[in-house]
């Protein structure tokens, strides 16, 4: 590109872009303004768009209990998310680079194991974490979670390392790498990207998981929407404390959402490999 | 896998016991996960279909007794059900079909030369982190409300002011909000797809005189194809299960219109307390969506079959 | 193609270190998480720690912002609150006593559940510690919430927060239209008014149309009653066929698209409260304890009549939230330490000098009604209050005898399925999809199943 000189056509596609970018955001922003309201001015009508923004609601949320809440959901996803790595890096390369005989059936296997909704196997899970002392305790939201995502994992893990020319695993073997080398040196940095969006789909999965974490737990081991959805009351106006509790709930995943975005950066890969 | 007849491979030893370790060597990568999926997936569902030869009431202590195929001849005839599998093959084809397309089109504008790409990216990102609860409730009540509402307040003006979307349109407006939730997860999948290109390809392309839309449907799709078919594919089998924003917007209803298989499963699992019954339609539904899923993957999905490594 | 090298100095750390670091971290934290087990974590060995599962209302936050003060008092007992929708609890709490997983050591219940589960032997009976403490006063119960929370003449659950059902409107704006309301109106003076005064800025009335046993069906089913119909007769044959719900229905509906507000077949309390503050609409039907949630306009303008008549008078509905236990519980002295300090007499007067008199939880002890401060604050709906529920009757809620208890729900375990589907229905007519006829039809059919398991 010509020093200077800015292409219009980058110009029209930004505008596009940042369009379309704000109508998917818009609904994220109106509940970011919902919390700086008062109750009143949160369920106006007409909408109140004008207004002095206040803390009072943000500050009723956080005078709850909410760090154990947070901390919780923090715990149960981020090892949820390290399981499905540890487990399923090594299963993804297996079916993609050395594939095991019936790699379609074992593949196969793996996402039917998410066609039985939740709500069919729920109670005779229940009695069973009931029977094993497993109710309350995090440890289970964390087995749960990675059941959850495993099958995704391994399925997106596979399909990066699809992507990776089978030359460099030649040249990784001509110069004597055994499979931990090969693992961690080559294949890893070289689907970067792809182990970031998986591990932030399966973290934003594991922290917004609501319906396993409501059975299974009640006081020592809720989790962040367990606090969330505690705000909808039957008597009485809740939505901006509803507001703000979400916007608070959200936060810490915004934040992984940013920390994976420099893995998501082009020429991180790519480019240095040349 | 390297051929042994294939192009400068490694020499092989060819004696047969060697050559089962190395088949072992291969699988073993694969076990942990196998295990650990069989384990915690399979009990649970033996237990499934265990409780569905059974009758049992949990708010009826004592009814629980054997009743063999009962539960599911009680389905063959079941108006409920048949509303819930069409609600839920309705539901997840127009929400994956949409939000693909859209993701398609949003992973493409980010990945070319607009300003503020990380920002863009981050913030378009936000649908899929909020709680699906908290979600559709700022949806039903602070957007689409008609009475106190922001969008039928900005659309007064086009004489849409008091419709209500919720009740008289409400898969539509299920849709909507799933679509609003998943076209991000898409945009992330293809996006990381299309970072995996190479751009000497590109380059090459352009130098050749190819504009921006031929080399997109000539290269970048065809490569871009299994992300998308993996974004698709992924994204059924978490659409399909949609159940946080129906029971938020619609309760399933007005009557049965948005009730999906597991919308129904709560009904009878969590409001009837029909633990037998529940079962019994979970596994319909596993069979059912195996059915669907064995078909879809050998006719239509490319990243399904398992291509010899060149 | 070209040479790829392996090992590239100049190639980025695939993980950045914070990043590493912070994840690291955190994998510590899991493993000792996992290692502590998770459950009853204590800590001090004297200490007993119950768990609270309760529904989220405004009188439950208040008992959690006040257990401080009970803690002071009573520092061996620990008090974990679990705040949830009102759904989520009941599924939660009705799983965990049906199945006796034993995670919650005191639950709210409303009564619904009361009579059910003392049947079945589920709950606490709480006589024998209401009799050793001389302070509990159980005759200053409501006599309608009493009635309801007891079973075979004991109390299994003591009422921590009550309602009924009346009608509130704006004074100014019905005087607008030349329009008064009598404090007995009958429904048909109701709807006239509302067609009186309905605009196109201003509906007339707001009532529930989001489907639900506890939501649309709630005020519906009161006016069903009072219009003469029940569910099932007292040999359980359905009686959704009847002319009275058919005329209930049909009046319901009609009143609703003729004067009601727009999307009523979403609205539930919260909707309603908000068209009701907000001046959409002059009149609202529903729960004794909306008036305190009342602002501007709406709280200085409102006259607050009795839950309008046809034919059967008190029409009111009942419903109270309660503070029960499990009859296999293993904490029970802590857990009913709890319970009754939080439903005592000295609560009340707690909660008015530390929150504010107007937050006193209504509808339990008659007592609450005499104190001036209360009276004061409460204003001209308390009277209306305590008077709907100790004329509501779960016993006789209905013109004709029926062979169930409830007035605004029939108290049967199957009436949380029966009632979602059939409330559904309604909303379809609502919604104008379906005719009252082919509801009701299809609400019959469904009713009739239920009905011949009781038979």
């Amino acid at each position: 590109m010509v020093g200077g000189r800015i292409p219009v056509s980058k110009v029209v596609w930004s505008v596009v872009g940042w369009l379309v970018v704000f109508i998917f955001f818009f609904p994220v922003l109106w509940m970011w303004l919902e919390s700086l309201k008062t109750e009143p001015q949160a369920a106006s009508s007409p909408p109140t768009i004008f207004f002095a923004p206040t803390l009072a609601e943000f500050q009723e949320v956080l005078s709850g209990d909410f760090p154990p809440f947070f901390i919780n959901s923090a715990v149960a996803s981020i090892g949820s998310t390290l399981l499905v790595l540890i487990l399923g890096l090594p299963a993804a390369y297996a079916l993609a680079i050395r594939p095991v005989k019936r790699t379609q059936d074992v593949l196969f296997f793996f996402i039917s194991t998410r066609f039985l909704p939740f709500a069919a196997s729920l109670v005779p899970l229940y009695l069973l974490a009931r029977d094993l002392h497993l109710l309350d305790n995090i440890f289970a939201l964390v087995l749960i979670y990675t059941t959850i995502n495993l099958p995704l994992g391994v399925w997106l893990l596979r399909s990066f390392l699809l992507e990776i020319p089978p030359e460099l695993f030649e040249a990784a073997r001509v110069d004597g790498a055994s499979f931990g080398t090969e693992l961690w040196r080559i294949v890893v940095p070289l689907i970067a990207p792809g182990i970031a969006a998986t591990s932030l789909i399966c973290l934003i999965f594991s922290w917004n998981e609501f319906f396993y974490a409501v059975n299974f737990t009640s006081s020592v081991a809720a989790t962040a929407p367990i606090f969330l959805v505690g705000f909808i009351s039957g008597r009485g106006l809740f939505y901006a404390k509803l507001a703000a509790a979400a916007t608070l709930a959200s936060l810490p995943v915004l934040m992984a959402g940013w920390i994976a975005q420099k893995q998501l950066i082009r020429g991180l890969t790519m480019g240095a490999v040349k | 896998m390297i051929s042994v007849a294939g192009s400068g491979g490694v020499r092989e030893p060819t004696a047969a016991s060697v050559a089962r370790r190395a088949a072992w060597f291969r699988r073993l990568p694969l076990l942990p996960a196998f295990v650990y999926v069989i384990l915690l997936t399979q009990i649970p569902f033996a237990l499934t279909i265990y409780y569905s030869l059974f009758s049992w009431n949990l708010l009826k202590p004592g009814s629980f007794r054997f009743s063999g195929a009962d539960n599911y001849t009680r389905l063959v005839t079941d108006e409920s059900l048949r509303t819930a599998v069409f609600n839920t093959v309705v539901l997840t084809i127009s929400v994956i079909a949409i939000s693909v397309v859209l993701g398609l089109a949003v992973a493409s504008l980010l990945n070319s030369e607009v300003f503020g790409k990380g920002l863009m990216r981050t913030l378009m990102i936000a649908p899929f982190l909020i709680m699906p609860t908290a979600g559709a409730l700022i949806w039903k009540d602070t957007l689409l409300n008609p009475l106190f509402g922001l969008l039928p307040y900005v659309f007064t003006p086009f004489g849409l002011g008091r419709v209500d979307w919720v009740n008289k349109y409400p898969m539509v407006t299920v849709v909507a909000v799933e679509v609003w939730r998943w076209t991000p997860f898409m945009m992330l999948i293809i996006l990381a797809g299309l970072q995996s290109q190479n751009p000497e390809v590109l380059e090459a392309a352009r130098v050749d005189g190819a504009n921006a839309f031929q080399s997109f449907r000539r290269i970048t799709l065809p490569l871009v194809r299994p992300f998308i078919e993996l974004g698709a594919l992924l994204g059924s089998l978490f659409v399909v299960q949609t159940f946080d924003s129906i029971f938020m917007l619609t309760y399933g209803g007005p009557g049965e219109d948005t009730t999906n298989l597991p919308f129904l499963l709560y009904i009878v699992a969590f409001q009837g307390f029909n633990i037998g019954q529940a079962s019994a339609i979970g596994v319909v539904a596993v069979i059912l969506t195996t059915i669907v899923a064995t078909i879809g993957l050998r006719t239509m999905f490319s990243i399904f079959q398992v291509e010899p490594r060149r | 193609m070209r040479d790829r090298k392996l090992r590239s100095p100049n190639r980025q750390r695939a993980i950045s270190r914070p990043t590493f670091t912070v994840v690291l971290g955190l994998l510590i934290a899991l493993v000792g998480a996992a290692c502590s087990g998770g459950a009853g974590g204590g800590g001090g060995g004297a200490a007993t720690t119950i768990t609270v599962g309760a529904v989220d209302n405004p009188s439950m936050a208040d008992l959690k912002k006040l257990i401080p003060d009970f803690q002071s008092s009573h520092p061996s007992i620990k008090v974990n609150i679990v705040t949830l929708p009102e759904d989520q609890i009941r599924q939660q709490v009705t799983q965990d006593v049906a199945t006796q997983s034993g995670r919650f050591d005191l639950f709210t219940i409303g009564t619904y559940e009361v009579p059910l589960w003392a049947k079945l032997g589920w709950l606490q009976d709480l006589a024998p510690y209401i009799a050793k403490d001389s302070s509990y006063a159980p005759d200053d119960l409501i006599p309608g919430i009493r009635t309801a929370l007891t079973y075979n003449n004991d109390l299994y659950a003591v009422p921590f927060y009550g309602e009924s059902s009346m009608l509130m409107y704006r004074k100014d704006l019905l005087a607008a239209k030349g329009v008064t309301m009598p404090d007995h109106p009958t429904w048909d003076q109701v709807a006239a008014a509302a067609q009186k005064v309905n605009s196109s800025s201003v509906n007339g009335i707001c009532l529930r149309g989001l489907p639900g046993w506890g939501e649309q069906l709630a005020p519906l089913d009161t006016v069903v009653n009072t219009f003469g119909g029940r569910w099932f007769d007292t040999s359980w044959n359905a009686q959704l066929n009847s002319p009275a719900w058919h005329d209930a229905l049909t009046f319901y509906v009609n009143l609703l698209k003729t004067a009601g507000e727009p999307g009523a077949g979403n609205a539930g309390f919260t909707e309603c409260l908000n068209a009701y503050n907000s001046g959409k609409v002059a009149m609202w039907y529903d729960a004794t304890v909306a008036a305190s949630f009342f602002t501007g306009d709406a709280a200085t303008n409102s006259g607050y009549a009795y839950a309008p008549t046809k034919i059967k008078d008190w029409s009111g509905w009942l419903w109270a939230w309660t503070l029960a236990m499990g009859s296999a519980s293993t904490k029970k002295d802590a857990a009913w330490t709890f319970a009754d300090w939080a439903t005592s007499k000295a609560y009340a007067q707690l909660v008015g000098t530390k929150l504010g008199w107007a937050r006193v939880s209504p509808g339990t002890r008659t007592s609450t009604y005499s104190i001036p401060e209360y009276k004061a604050a409460a204003g001209a709906f308390a009277q209306v209050t305590l008077d709907s529920i100790a004329h509501a009757d779960v016993a006789h809620p209905t013109v004709d005898p029926v062979p169930y208890i409830g007035v605004q729900y029939v108290d049967i375990t199957e009436f949380q399925q029966l009632g979602d589907q059939v409330s559904q229905e309604f909303a379809k007519v609502i919604a104008g999809n379906e005719t009252v006829d082919q509801a009701l039809q299809k609400a019959q059919a469904l009713a009739t199943t239920v009905g011949q398991a009781h038979k």
